[in-house]
């Protein structure tokens, strides 16, 4: 029976160093830019939830692309009826890994260049996207900024020939989330 | 629980220890979704059509806020008077609006028409929003009220007339749901109000019920359907219920609406109480709309 109890212990305590190991927020910040000659298009997600585990290296997020919030009405309306179709596919997420784990060290605060590689679903298409940014570690909170481009073709993300000068063929997507010890 | 033997102790660890990794490495994403899944978050419904008017009436949508919609429209004459008058063409009358998104739930407008050179006004509030989620709203409710003014001269002068015979009212309450992607209905109960009416025996009150939706073709073309059921005793002698057949066909920042109708006038009161045309005998009128907004104050958003 006291063998039991001590095997009780020390899995409650291997879920207590794995929990201490993962970081989230759900207000994470994701913004996207389309540039041409002829019209800019911004929008901003700050709805985004993500999950960090600093053990493994592994990062995913999820987001609901309705929350995505433009300058233009018509512009928003477009995007969830036309381009991305958030009726069918409500959520875009990410599932990767930081690629230079032994290079930042939790435990001390300071900034770390960090990349990270994984597949990102989005209209559902899932492909694989590196992204390179920086990660602050600040008195056991973390900070994940960073940045990539995705191409509407790789999405299937059609953009009819009336406004395909208006529509960039290449989005640059940021990244902003700040993360807390998950309880 | 008992356990009958240490093995069967050392079986549940050793499971237990080997589980933890696999829920690290693949289950993180599911983790999130079950962290997620926000019981609390209201959807709306949006876009149940492409613009403000379902084809000469109102549909359930607003302008957004700080958004202005130009909206010009043409009506031709009867397709019936063949090809001497080109099926109609050569006979256009047309209304010029601009509306103005105040709020997330208010709107008005502003309109003036050839036909019977008519000013007129609205003003459109959406009461409910149909939802799911936290808040679940199986339909979406507006009010609209529109104020008209003929500012045609006098039929006869020579007797004692009064500026506000010119002046018409409109309330309609519009029920609506977005079934699918591709199919929103509508049922507008309206009433129309004349504060002088053609003949003595005629009522100032005319009560009618519009039923009307849109199927989507393809992601940017809907074909509309509108028609209006002018109540028994509600109806003017010699007027037709008014029913348009169109599509709405959207291209980036326009929205051209192109029709069929028996109805000549644009505004409540003229397309609702005054239609004397038939549409089964061929009374038909071609019409487009269109429909280009102009985004005049920006909505403030959130960025670092």
């Amino acid at each position: 029976m006291k063998r039991i109890l001590i095997i009780c212990l020390l899995t409650g305590i291997s879920l207590t160093v794995f929990s201490q190991s993962l970081f989230m927020t759900r207000s994470g910040q994701i913004s996207f830019f389309s540039k041409t000659s002829v019209e800019n298009i911004d929008a901003v997600n700050n709805e985004v939830t993500s999950i960090l585990n600093s053990a493994s290296g592994e990062v995913v997020f999820a987001v609901l692309v309705k929350s995505f919030r433009f300058e233009k009405a018509l512009m928003e309306e477009h995007f969830n009826e036309n381009y991305v179709e958030s009726d069918k596919f409500p959520k875009s997420t990410f599932q990767g890994k930081i690629t230079n784990l032994a290079a930042i060290d939790f435990s001390k605060d300071g900034s770390y260049p960090v990349t990270l590689a994984g597949d990102l679903t989005l209209h559902g298409v899932k492909q694989p996207v590196t992204a390179s940014g920086q990660l602050d570690v600040a008195s056991g909170k973390l900070i994940l900024k960073g940045s990539f481009t995705v191409a509407l073709a790789d999405y299937k993300i059609e953009v009819p020939s009336l406004v395909k000068d208006k529509i960039s063929k290449t989005i640059d997507i940021r990244v902003n989330c700040s993360y807390e010890p998950k309880k | 629980m008992s356990l009958k033997n240490n093995k069967t102790a050392f079986a549940i660890w050793a499971l237990m220890t080997l589980a933890l990794p696999v829920v690290a490495q693949d289950d993180l994403m599911k983790m999130l979704d079950e962290e997620t899944t926000d019981k609390n978050k209201t959807e709306y419904a949006t876009a149940a059509f492409k613009t403000t008017r379902l084809i000469n009436g109102h549909s359930i949508e607003n302008v957004a806020p700080g958004v202005l919609d130009f909206r010009i429209s043409h009506r031709f004459g009867f397709v019936s008077t063949g090809a001497y008058e080109l099926w109609g063409l050569d006979n256009a009358s047309m209304r010029m609006g601009f509306d103005y998104g105040l709020t997330k739930r208010l709107m008005i407008g502003v309109g003036r028409s050839t036909y019977q050179k008519q000013f007129d006004g609205f003003a459109k509030y959406k009461v409910l929003r149909q939802s799911s989620g936290a808040r679940n709203m199986p339909l979406s409710l507006s009010v609209v009220g529109t104020v008209m003014y003929k500012s045609l001269k006098f039929d006869d002068p020579s007797r004692t007339n009064y500026q506000s015979s010119n002046f018409y009212y409109c309330g309609q309450i519009i029920f609506a749901r977005k079934f699918t992607e591709g199919l929103s209905l509508q049922l507008m109960p309206t009433v129309v109000h004349y504060n002088l009416v053609p003949v003595a025996g005629d009522p100032n009150d005319l009560f009618s019920v519009g039923a009307g939706g849109r199927f989507k073709l393809s992601k940017r073309v809907s074909v509309n359907v509108e028609y209006y059921y002018q109540l028994p005793a509600n109806q003017f002698a010699g007027t037709y219920n008014s029913l348009s057949v169109g599509f709405d066909v959207e291209t980036g920042g326009h929205v051209f609406q192109l029709y069929m109708t028996n109805s000549t006038g644009m505004t409540e009161r003229t397309f609702i109480s005054e239609t004397t045309g038939d549409f089964f005998k061929g009374d038909i009128r071609l019409g487009f709309t269109i429909s280009r907004v102009f985004t005049l104050r920006k909505p403030r958003i959130d960025q670092e």
